[in-house]
């Protein structure tokens, strides 16, 4: 292995490879997964709380699930304070285009602005690139519901289903064999918990180990990102099988 | 003493304005196109100090052009009005540009619109609008023969008579005008309206 091509970002190793870059995934290799799977009628989130401990408010901080605009929200893998200078970012560029177009965003376009800003930091400037994915769900009045991936080569997909951080090759894996094209949100909720709870490390899925959000429209036409509270989450992980319902105590 | 004025029909929106080129007292040539076409389905009429006008006019189509490069998809007609708006505040508090505009655009969704953009960077949505001298007897005539969903003929007739009136009652009223229109079939010139042709002088 050429190990003194490792600590410069911005020059290849003579195999051609980006070392930082790949270094860079292994991080997020090691965080707690997320999964995002494209529905008709909405796009859902969900992802693998790591921290978790009766001490924590999680009334007023969210690990995995981030809103960037009204109609755009994000799910993160990796490094958190490199993913909140990413969002942060995210949401000026969000801004910066409704101030000068006064019309929201489109999906796309912001993925692919953020995109380029992590490739920035891949090619000049000397710093490290930024140890996060992320999965972008959102929607827009020109291609309607999207989902994409971002990692921190600056590279971006758009996905129909797709999943980041530990175990991301089984769960991605699982998710081809199950999803099916006209799934509706209520299938996609679902089969995201059983994708998640074959993956995860932890032996019982409990709702206090994971965040659920969901990115819809409601009659009105305006675009609703909406998480998951713990209490619907229980009864949602005992509906879809995933845990057994706690027994009557007599 | 340039005219520009503008209106919006059943499915269309129309714009017309004078085609004199002037500087002082001299008129340079009398065929001068200032009604842009900015993208398949945007017109830019603008009136206002010449080189301001081009140097402007063209700033937006560019950036409107690069917008549908980028991003596969063309800028809505509010969109492009809301950046131009923006590009005139911008550069208000530092070199103004002296250009007033008539944006009009015609979109799937929501049909044909008509924006007002002064120099100041004010923006307006509206039904009919005009800029100039001109205003004065066009925005007059517009009140009284304009009603909502005009078909193309009853709109070219008004803008005809708009055209009489400035050039009867405007003391150095332009000779020459144009009218485009835009539709779902996209923007294009309709008419000019001369009344002095210049001698073989080859369009711009």
């Amino acid at each position: 292995m050429s190990r003194r091509y490792d600590s410069r970002t911005t020059i290849f190793s003579p195999e051609g490879r980006l070392y930082q870059v790949e270094y860079a995934m292994e991080a997020i290799g090691n965080a707690g997964s997320a999964i995002g799977i494209l529905a008709t009628d909405g796009v859902v989130l969900v992802g693998e709380k790591k921290v978790t401990s009766k001490l924590l408010q999680t009334s007023k901080s969210t690990e995995k699930m981030y809103k960037i605009d009204d109609h755009l929200a994000c799910a993160v893998a990796g490094i958190m304070s490199d993913a909140n200078i990413l969002i942060n970012t995210a949401r000026v560029q969000a801004q910066r285009y409704t101030f000068s177009y006064q019309e929201p965003m489109p999906v796309e376009q912001l993925v692919q602005s953020l995109c380029d800003t992590k490739q920035g930091y891949t090619q000049f400037g000397g710093l490290r690139p930024f140890g996060v994915s992320f999965l972008f769900a959102g929607w827009d009045k020109n291609f309607g519901f999207q989902l994409y991936m971002s990692d921190p080569s600056g590279n971006y997909g758009g996905w129909k289903a797709a999943a980041i951080g530990a175990n991301n090759q089984a769960a991605q894996s699982m998710l081809k064999q199950d999803y099916k094209e006209d799934i509706t949100r209520e299938e996609a909720v679902a089969l995201a918990l059983k994708v998640l709870s074959k993956t995860m490390d932890s032996t019982s899925l409990t709702a206090e180990k994971l965040e659920l959000a969901e990115i819809f429209l409601l009659p009105s036409g305006d675009v609703k990102y909406q998480v998951c509270l713990p209490e619907a989450l229980s009864k949602l992980l005992v509906k879809s099988g995933v845990t057994q319902p706690t027994p009557e105590s007599s | 003493m340039e005219c520009v004025f503008g209106l919006v029909g059943d499915g269309f929106a129309l714009i017309a304005a004078d085609t004199s080129a002037v500087h002082s007292i001299l008129v340079h040539k009398s065929n001068e196109d200032k009604i842009m076409i900015l993208d398949s389905h945007k017109l830019l009429g603008a009136s206002g100090e010449g080189g301001d006008r081009v140097q402007f006019t063209e700033y937006i189509q560019k950036n409107v052009h690069l917008y549908q490069f980028r991003n596969g998809i063309p800028l809505t007609t509010a969109a492009a009005a809301n950046f131009t708006r923006g590009e005139l505040a911008i550069a208000l508090r530092k070199n103004p540009y002296f250009v007033n505009i008539l944006l009009a655009g015609y979109d799937k969704d929501i049909g044909p619109s008509l924006y007002h953009i002064d120099y100041i960077a004010t923006l307006h949505k509206i039904e009919k609008g005009a800029f100039g001298y001109g205003s004065y007897f066009s925005l007059s005539m517009m009140d009284r023969h304009y009603h909502s969903r005009m078909s193309l003929e009853e709109a070219i007739d008004l803008a005809d008579k708009c055209i009489m009136e400035i050039r009867s009652r405007l003391v150095v009223a332009p000779p020459n005008f144009v009218i485009k229109i835009v539709d779902k079939d996209g923007a294009r010139e309709y008419a000019w309206r001369e009344s002095i042709k210049d001698a073989g002088v080859a369009t711009a």
